[in-house]
């Protein structure tokens, strides 16, 4: 019997005549809408004051979608794009859209507003198995956070093998070969599906999109779902607004070199 | 309450933020148990000899050769006690203490740098506000290189050794050594870094040079990444590069635009050397020189080689 996700075979071909047909990788994204980089942030009374801020997709998720459909033009399949959060981030999924993703997924209910990453990853693998996905990409941390836990944790949650930091990615029939930053260097790292990648900044600029692609992600629909998180062990307290650095010293003129050097080895003692 | 920290090793010794774990296990009260996931059992030793480790479990397995996140996971996880698990929250350290957190269903808190009262504080929004939480149960937590002092030696902890391994998931295929042997920034305790002030990528050569004084990294701006195709991405300290902790961070012809100081504001002391006085990075500099590169940094390197040598 062949099962079909999304159109897609899965788990491979098998033919009365005994060839295997290639199957089409399933490829999912993860993606987050977090406040532009370059927004001014700030702490009113314990919490952080995020009206008016212009809202995108983290960057290191661009380079994520990057990879993925780059992985659709080499191999065919269908990319579908995840986000979890609540109806404001349909806007993220149909930004993924315009670049070229397929399918748009988001994940929501209410009771979610709280989740930590325990809840957020199981959320997130449910999905990703639900979607028989080979393959998922997300970016290397979220701008927000700068956490990095989301890719290895889903990874982990699925018991999938996962490579993260990856800067390029090679792909081939039943795999991928991700270049990846290691002491010394880089290498060259083999695995195969089912695997997550999370991606770093690398040599592939993220696209930008067309007209043509932002016409469709008008139309574009969300699929909306819900699921089972379990209860957080961690609750945030307050937010604040990082203690000022003292001002420090400013000399004019490089004559004073040998007084700073002399600072940093005297006061600082770091020399 | 329980403390576990996986250690780092590096040529066959445990890394020197180990002792700053132990710093941050003892500000969550409770005993102290250090695993360190090595090709064999000589790494332990060091571990032992930190005050306050109750227990050293030297884990030895050939699948900690290099890293492998799912084998990684799966290893250590059999052989650490239940309690909150601490490691650096260096790439493989974030990477690996995502993989535990998610394995045994509890939190995880990346980049911590305070412990107080069992609560843990760590930056958000690239270092522009600190968000603080409480734990309720075991939580992983990565804490930030540089951020809490290291815990004294005199130790006698008693070592186990285990031996367990794990199925490797990933193959390393090729090594592509780097071009230069120089410290990578991430690892480095000095770093200097080249904006596109610098005016050539030729010129890096001088940071080159008093990087060799100091035993330092070489870093860039991403203006100077972007510019020059002859820096390479890995040198970018930033919000798109790498985010840094060394002690000493020397900015060069480097403006200070907030992408950058994402990556370097929390570093101990800063420098900054650039010619425009108005520039941002003097705002955070404990130090700043308002002079250009050209007259600076050949004064610069001969008094670091005549304090150093």
């Amino acid at each position: 019997m062949i099962m079909l996700k999304n159109g897609v075979p899965v788990g491979g071909l098998s033919h009365p005549l005994g060839w295997m047909v290639k199957t089409m990788p399933n490829i999912a994204v993860l993606v987050k809408r977090v406040p532009d980089t370059i927004a001014k942030i700030t702490v009113v009374d314990g919490s952080i004051d995020l009206s008016g801020v212009k809202w995108i997709i983290s960057p290191y998720d661009e380079y994520a979608i990057e990879s993925a459909l780059q992985h659709r033009e080499a191999n065919g399949g269908s990319v579908t794009a995840i986000t979890l959060g609540n109806a404001d981030c349909d806007k993220t999924l149909k930004d993924a859209k315009a670049l070229g993703c397929d399918e748009l997924v988001r994940l929501w209910q209410d009771g979610w507003e709280s989740l930590d990453s325990n809840g957020v990853q199981s959320i997130l693998a449910g999905a990703i198995s639900d979607l028989g996905s080979e393959i998922v990409y997300c970016g290397k941390a979220a701008a927000d956070t700068d956490a990095g836990s989301t890719g290895p944790g889903v990874a982990e949650k699925l018991g999938w093998a996962s490579i993260s930091n990856v800067v390029s990615v090679s792909f081939e029939d039943s795999g991928v070969e991700a270049l990846v930053p290691v002491a010394g260097g880089q290498a060259k790292v083999g695995i195969n599906f089912p695997c997550l990648l999370t991606i770093d900044k690398g040599p592939n600029e993220p696209r930008r999109p067309n007209v043509r692609g932002i016409m469709m992600a008008r139309k574009a629909e969300v699929n909306l779902k819900g699921g089972q998180a379990p209860a957080a062990t961690i609750s945030v307290i307050s937010k604040s607004t990082p203690p000022a650095k003292p001002p420090g010293k400013t000399y004019h003129g490089a004559e004073n070199v040998p007084a700073v050097v002399q600072a940093l080895r005297d006061e600082a003692n770091v020399i | 309450m329980s403390n576990v920290i996986i250690a780092e090793t590096k040529d066959g010794t445990i890394h020197p933020g180990t002792a700053e774990l132990v710093t941050a296990a003892g500000a969550l009260g409770g005993g102290i148990t250090i695993v360190v996931p090595a090709g064999d059992d000589s790494p332990a030793a060091a571990a032992a000899e930190i005050s306050g480790v109750e227990r050293v479990i030297a884990l030895v397995g050939d699948c900690f050769a290099t890293y492998d996140a799912s084998s990684w996971a799966s290893a250590i996880d059999s052989v650490s006690p239940a309690g909150n698990l601490l490691l650096s929250a260096s790439a493989d350290g974030k990477d690996l203490g995502a993989r535990l957190a998610a394995r045994r269903s509890i939190s995880v808190v990346q980049n911590v740098i305070a412990i107080e009262d069992g609560n843990v504080t760590y930056p958000i929004y690239s270092g522009k506000a600190h968000e603080t939480a409480a734990l309720s149960g075991d939580a992983v937590i990565t804490v930030r290189a540089n951020t809490f002092a290291p815990a004294p030696g005199g130790g006698q902890a008693d070592i186990g050794i285990v031996n367990q391994s794990a199925d490797v998931a990933t193959a390393v295929r090729e090594m592509l050594a780097k071009a230069s042997e120089r410290l990578d920034v991430a690892e480095a305790n000095i770093i200097i870094s080249g904006g596109r002030g610098m005016g050539s990528p030729d010129n890096f050569s001088q940071l080159e040079e008093i990087a060799d004084v100091l035993g330092a990294a070489v870093g860039a701006s991403r203006a100077a990444v972007d510019t020059w195709e002859e820096i390479p991405h890995s040198m970018q300290v930033g919000q798109t590069g790498k985010t840094v902790n060394p002690s000493l961070y020397i900015a060069v012809g480097i403006s200070g635009a907030i992408q950058h100081l994402a990556g370097m504001r929390t570093s101990k002391y800063i420098v900054a050397i650039n010619k425009d006085p108005e520039a941002p990075i003097f705002k955070h500099a404990d130090y700043g020189i308002v002079a250009t590169w050209e007259e600076v940094l050949p004064t610069l390197k001969s008094e670091l080689q005549s304090l150093l040598s």
